[in-house]
């Protein structure tokens, strides 16, 4: 891979791997809440964003930023790099990532497996694909091009999904192991996502957990969601994210820090946005149960059930 | 079973997304053979509700103006025949004021489409690179004899919407849940856009100022715009009128010939 970026501006200074920020429990960075969490001053934790709300030239949105990442580890969170599209990356907006990488210097940067980009239309959704050979060396070559361009690993998102293809060939954590293995990124593990796809598909959240390659995963998010029913009246969720994390998932999140050890873990409300300290509520009962396993929080997968 | 698939899923997938005729792609299933229909619609839904709000996030004022109704029924139209190209949102919604102005039932609001572009330039001056202001007193330091000469820099937030209607009224008074009073909408309003730290202000433009402000910032010099909107207005004050400029932050810099 021999892809040569071009920044949109000159990197202010060279890139370098940020320090791990071990198992703390962050929230999304909502800016409504900009002015009590300045009032209430650094505190433990970390703070994710949306890069594509970052994208613009100047103005307050880098001001409230900045103002951030003076007092916090951020996670930078990418969501319409389209990795998962059949379509070539587009370089600027990958420049564009790239350019803030650089600025902010941020302890996590993730993208998703999904797609949002097609021809010349964005859809503003993760949208799904199926999982071949063809459509993984595909993803694989994408994030090739993001690696290279950020010079550091990245975290791939496991998608929440309402449809699957008739194609695909693979399971879900297989395709996500053989990323893993052939790029050498991260892993960002949404058990609100492995819930919600586990009950639209009608596979089981523990066996899924089971299988999926948890010594890869540098990130968890956790989400609430919403219900609707399928053509059958069936229950199908929802990914909403607009309210608190549901009581299955907490559940399951335990049992993968059990495992896993503790990660940083993220609360994710991007819509019917709470009072800042529902938020936090939220981050200190997963930083509550970070606290029990810390210990465990580098020794990766760990074998004993 | 087929693992030399393509990669033409997402040729299957996205044309019925923003198409509600089109029925749901034979590419996609539910488990067990269950159907895909309500599955698939949730991605529509997704797709057409989030770029709305999409569009009412960037026109709050057209949209009080309308009702969210009225709105977002004009917005849905807009959606599906012009998604956005970008995956910069906050860039989306340049043809929407053109769009509104076309709108059938929009023909009884003639000054919307002007509201609508003031909102644009209001949050294209928001995401703007950031840039000192001009002082004003590096205006004063010129000699009176080589003041015709200056050339100005526009500030990168600043931009400027001409409208034979009162829109820079009624924008002012949409943009907040206060009361508005009758407004007399058929009275020509320019707007002057800037933001010389991080507050975007919409300013009414006085007469000529509007030609002054748009020959300056296309680089002519101080002298040959007066000369320019003194014929296009001829009350305009050109004392009055850099002054205001200058106090709005809608210049970094200025040359002056050989001086500079």
């Amino acid at each position: 891979m021999s892809t040569v970026i071009q920044p949109t501006r000159p990197a202010a200074t060279p890139l370098r791997f940020a320090t791990p920020i071990g198992g703390v429990a962050g929230t999304s960075f909502k800016p409504e809440h900009l002015p009590d969490i300045r009032e209430a001053g650094p505190r433990r934790g970390f703070f994710e964003v949306h890069a594509e709300n970052y994208m613009g030239d100047g103005g307050p949105p880098h001001r409230a930023l900045e103002a951030i990442r003076r007092d916090h580890p951020l996670s930078l969170h990418g969501v319409c790099m389209s990795i998962g599209g059949p379509r070539p990356l587009d370089k600027a907006h990958l420049a564009r990532f790239r350019g803030l990488v650089a600025r902010y210097q941020p302890a996590l940067v993730s993208e998703h497996l999904a797609w949002s980009t097609h021809e010349t239309s964005f859809f503003n959704d993760l949208l799904p694909l199926p999982y071949t050979e063809t459509t993984l060396a595909c993803v694989c070559d994408h994030i090739d091009q993001v690696q290279e361009a950020i010079r550091r690993p990245l975290l791939l998102e496991n998608p929440s999904t309402y449809v699957a293809f008739r194609e695909s060939s693979m399971r879900e954590t297989e395709f996500i192991r053989a990323i893993a293995q052939r790029t050498g990124c991260g892993l960002l593990l949404d058990i609100n996502n492995v819930f919600v796809s586990a009950t639209n598909h009608g596979f089981s959240a523990l066996d899924y957990l089971a299988d999926f390659p948890l010594s890869h995963v540098r990130e968890i998010h956790l989400a609430g969601h919403a219900e609707q029913t399928d053509d059958e009246g069936d229950l199908l969720l929802i990914d909403s994210h607009d309210g608190p994390v549901a009581d299955a998932v907490w559940k399951l999140y335990e049992i993968v820090i059990r495992r896993r050890g503790a990660v940083p873990t993220l609360i994710e409300w991007d819509s019917k946005i709470p009072d800042w300290p529902v938020l936090q509520a939220e981050a200190a009962a997963a930083q509550a149960i970070l606290d029990r396993h810390q210990s465990a929080a580098t020794g990766g997968e760990r074998h004993a059930a | 079973m087929r693992p030399e698939a393509s990669l033409s899923f997402a040729d299957s997938f996205a044309p019925a997304l923003l198409d509600p005729a089109r029925s749901t792609p034979e590419v996609v299933t539910g488990p067990n053979g269950k159907a895909a229909g309500r599955r698939y619609d949730v991605y529509r839904n997704n797709v057409t509700v989030s770029l709305i709000d999409a569009l009412a996030a960037v026109y709050p004022a057209v949209q009080r103006i309308t009702g969210a109704e009225f709105f977002r029924a004009m917005a849905r139209f807009h959606v599906r025949s012009n998604p956005p190209t970008s995956p910069l949102l906050f860039q989306y919604g340049r043809e929407f004021p053109a769009f509104i102005e076309a709108y059938e039932h929009a023909q009884d609001m003639p000054w919307l489409a002007d509201v609508a572009r003031i909102e644009r330039a209001w949050l294209d001056a928001y995401h703007a690179g950031d840039a000192a202001p001009l002082l004003p007193t590096r205006l004063s330091a010129i000699a009176p004899g080589r003041l015709a000469d200056a050339v100005f820099i526009p500030h990168p937030a600043m931009r400027i919407v001409r409208s034979p209607f009162a829109a820079v009224t009624i924008f002012a008074a949409n943009r907040d849940d206060a009361p508005v009073d009758r407004i007399d909408a058929s009275r020509p309003e320019d707007a002057l856009i800037t933001r010389p730290e991080f507050d975007v202000a919409v300013r009414h433009l006085p007469a000529g100022g509007a030609v002054f402000a748009a020959c300056l910032a296309s680089g002519q010099p101080l002298g040959e715009a007066a000369a320019t909107a003194l014929d296009a207005s001829p009350e305009f004050d050109i004392a009055a009128n850099i002054a205001g400029l200058i106090e709005a932050g809608a210049f970094t810099s200025l040359a002056c010939g050989d001086a500079s």
